[in-house]
């Protein structure tokens, strides 16, 4: 018994001489270029800009819209993953604030049944995309860019149709927190969490507090929290489970993961559902962040998602890329979007930074994907 | 002798009104390296499709281990312990070897929200696999673009019979290849009839037929053109019925016997 054990352990030793570098190693992860950027763009921030803005508050500052923006490059980044793309979600996140602001002020229903319904109607409208793509054969790029002009006309009709008239739907916040029921859901998709922990932090002089003796961060944002969460899902998913390997496979090669016996329809019409619900996961946290809804809720965003998830190392042919890869590329995002007004820069550098950061995480992933890949 | 593991008797495929294969028999036995040659359009690759499952026949009758079959998808073919390797369909380059080897039939373990693909296990799978083949896999994580094109095929093949085939259609896997990754792919399949699974090969290259083949059958114009056993059949005679004889031996001929 001992001596197998040995045995065992001196192959797996042998065999890990023979295994890559750990230089090719890393420049095998997808995730590289998003983890540089996010260092290049730190690093400028902290020599440039006011260091309040890498205090804790400052920190919450940047992650916040970054958490806004990360839940759609997940989705968006498991879709790329997928080989399709999806340029409806940030219409489907002004169609799906309607959804839920019509559900809770409208009607009148109980928030959670209001969230569900939400989250299902979303995922519906996924189908649907889903379904066309696949049985049309067209590309999703047009399929989607279709749904981008549909949806947000449907967001402007059907707000005016929710409110008689006007394009903006308010009064969610008191219609979402009047029953005890409601006040519960709402604390887990509005405000902020672990508000005692950070009193504490305060107290003990861990964390910067006013001059009167309040925290000046009182909790962290629950929209950081569902970003960090999902982040991590997504990762688990896409990188270690069998529906992960398959969304791989999926958009590889399609034809050949049928052959090999994967279901290529339903993951990828899954992948459509979950860009989708993601959509709408942004669309609730942020009507009730703010409690109303308008028809210009998303705009452009799902361009910006996309631009989060080619950072984090996803392909646009498909195949290849990365969750938490996206993540972090929207936390660059955020960290740009924010840092500039601790800085003398233009804010409006701000575009000017999203298409050279695109030019060059295409340019950096096609040279890692042709080195790793050993394609010619 | 125990029943053929695959017997196609008097196959007839039809799309609309062209009539692609008409009355095609071919029988498959373990331990056999059963050679389909013909040239292009000759319905070579419509008839492994009805074997594999992708078509069903318009008339005719599939047995598998003596018992009749009648496939609706690849995956009943597959289930039934016939896997086909596509030629160039087999594998995705962007993914590591281990997750191309496992892909569709991924082991798990762990309770439900914490299941995940077993990929310590999988890569052990892969190494020694791999290794038992003679392809020196550096590491599994790496991913099969990075291999050659043989390899590749020697992946797909080994992935076939580690899942438990029983019949391998093989789809022109060496016609994309250079010489010696040619051997590699023919001293693999050499492999495989060795440890008694039987194979289906299909190229239009005789002396790849020649080399590894135990029945030849020549198919033409959705026909067969009969059966031929080892050392009943020169690899001539093979080319001119492949070919329709007459032009062939012409150009051959003309450029000084070397096509």
């Amino acid at each position: 018994m001992t001596d197998q054990n040995t045995a065992v352990i001196e192959e797996a030793r042998d065999e890990r001489l023979k295994q890559a570098s750990f230089l090719t190693r890393l420049m095998r992860r997808p995730e590289l270029g998003a983890v540089m950027g996010l260092v290049i763009v730190a690093g400028f921030f902290m020599m440039v800009a006011n260091p309040v803005m890498f205090e804790l508050s400052g920190v919450m500052n940047f992650l916040a819209p970054a958490a806004q923006l990360g839940l759609l490059a997940i989705g968006a980044s498991l879709l790329m993953v997928g080989g399709e793309f999806d340029l409806s979600v940030g219409s489907m996140v002004a169609f799906a604030g309607l959804i839920f602001g019509a559900c809770v002020v409208t009607i009148g229903l109980p928030l959670p049944a209001a969230i569900v319904l939400t989250l299902a109607f979303a995922a519906a409208m996924g189908f649907v995309n889903g379904q066309i793509v696949i049985h049309t054969g067209l590309p999703s790029f047009i399929v989607t860019l279709a749904f981008l002009f549909i949806l947000r006309g449907l967001s402007l009709v059907g707000l005016k149709w929710a409110t008689g008239g006007a394009t903006q739907l308010r009064g969610v916040r008191e219609a979402a927190t009047d029953t005890p029921l409601d006040a519960f859901f709402y604390e887990l998709f509005a405000g902020e969490a672990f508000e005692g922990l950070f009193a504490w932090l305060a107290a003990n002089d861990w964390t910067a507090k006013f001059p009167n003796g309040q925290p000046k961060v009182t909790g962290m944002p629950v929209e950081i929290l569902w970003f960090a969460a999902i982040a991590c899902l997504a990762a688990f998913l896409l990188t270690r489970t069998r529906y992960g390997n398959w969304i791989f496979a999926s958009g590889g090669d399609a034809n050949a993961a049928r052959n090999s016996g994967v279901p290529v329809r339903r993951v990828k019409t899954s992948l459509f559902m979950v860009t989708a619900a993601c959509a709408a996961l942004v669309a609730i946290l942020t009507v009730l962040d703010s409690g109303s809804t308008d028809a210009r809720r998303g705009f452009q965003k799902e361009f910006e998602a996309i631009i989060a998830a080619v950072i984090g190392g996803c392909l646009l042919t498909g195949g290849y890329g990365s969750a938490i890869g996206a993540a972090l590329g929207a936390v660059i995002f955020g960290m740009v979007l924010i840092g500039l007004t601790y800085t003398a820069i233009d804010q409006d550098w701000y575009l000017v930074f999203l298409g050279t950061m695109l030019l060059m995480a295409v340019f950096f992933n096609n040279i890692i994907r042709k080195r790793v890949t050993g394609e010619r | 002798m125990s029943a053929p593991i695959v017997e196609m008797r008097d196959i007839e495929k039809h799309f609309g009104s062209v009539i692609a294969l008409a009355g095609v028999s071919v029988t498959v036995n373990a331990g056999e390296v059963h050679c389909l040659l013909g040239d292009n359009g000759a319905g070579k690759s419509t008839f492994i499709k009805v074997m594999a499952g992708v078509h069903q026949a318009t008339k005719g009758e599939m047995l598998v281990d003596g018992k009749t079959v009648r496939f609706s998808s690849p995956r009943g073919a597959l289930d039934a312990g016939i896997a086909t390797v596509y030629q160039d369909l087999a594998m995705i380059p962007l993914m590591s070897v281990t997750r191309n080897f496992f892909m569709g039939r991924e082991p798990v373990r762990g309770i439900w929200p914490f299941r995940h693909v077993d990929f310590d296990f999988c890569d052990r799978v892969t190494r020694e696999e791999m290794h038992r083949i003679g392809i020196d896999v550096r590491d599994p994580g790496q991913a099969v673009g990075t291999l050659s094109g043989g390899e590749r095929q020697c992946v797909a093949i080994s992935r076939a019979v580690y899942f438990g085939a029983k019949a391998l259609i093989l789809d022109e896997p060496t016609s994309a290849l250079g010489v010696r990754q040619t051997s590699m792919v023919l001293k693999y399949i050499d492999m495989v009839r060795k440890k008694g699974l039987a194979v289906v090969f299909i190229t239009h290259n005789v002396r790849h037929a020649i080399a590894v083949g135990d029945r030849f059958t020549v198919l033409n114009r959705g026909r067969t053109l009969g059966t031929a056993l080892r050392g009943e059949i020169s690899a001539e005679e093979l080319q001119d019925m492949m070919a329709g004889g007459k032009e062939l031996a012409e150009l051959s001929d003309e450029l000084g016997g070397t096509v």
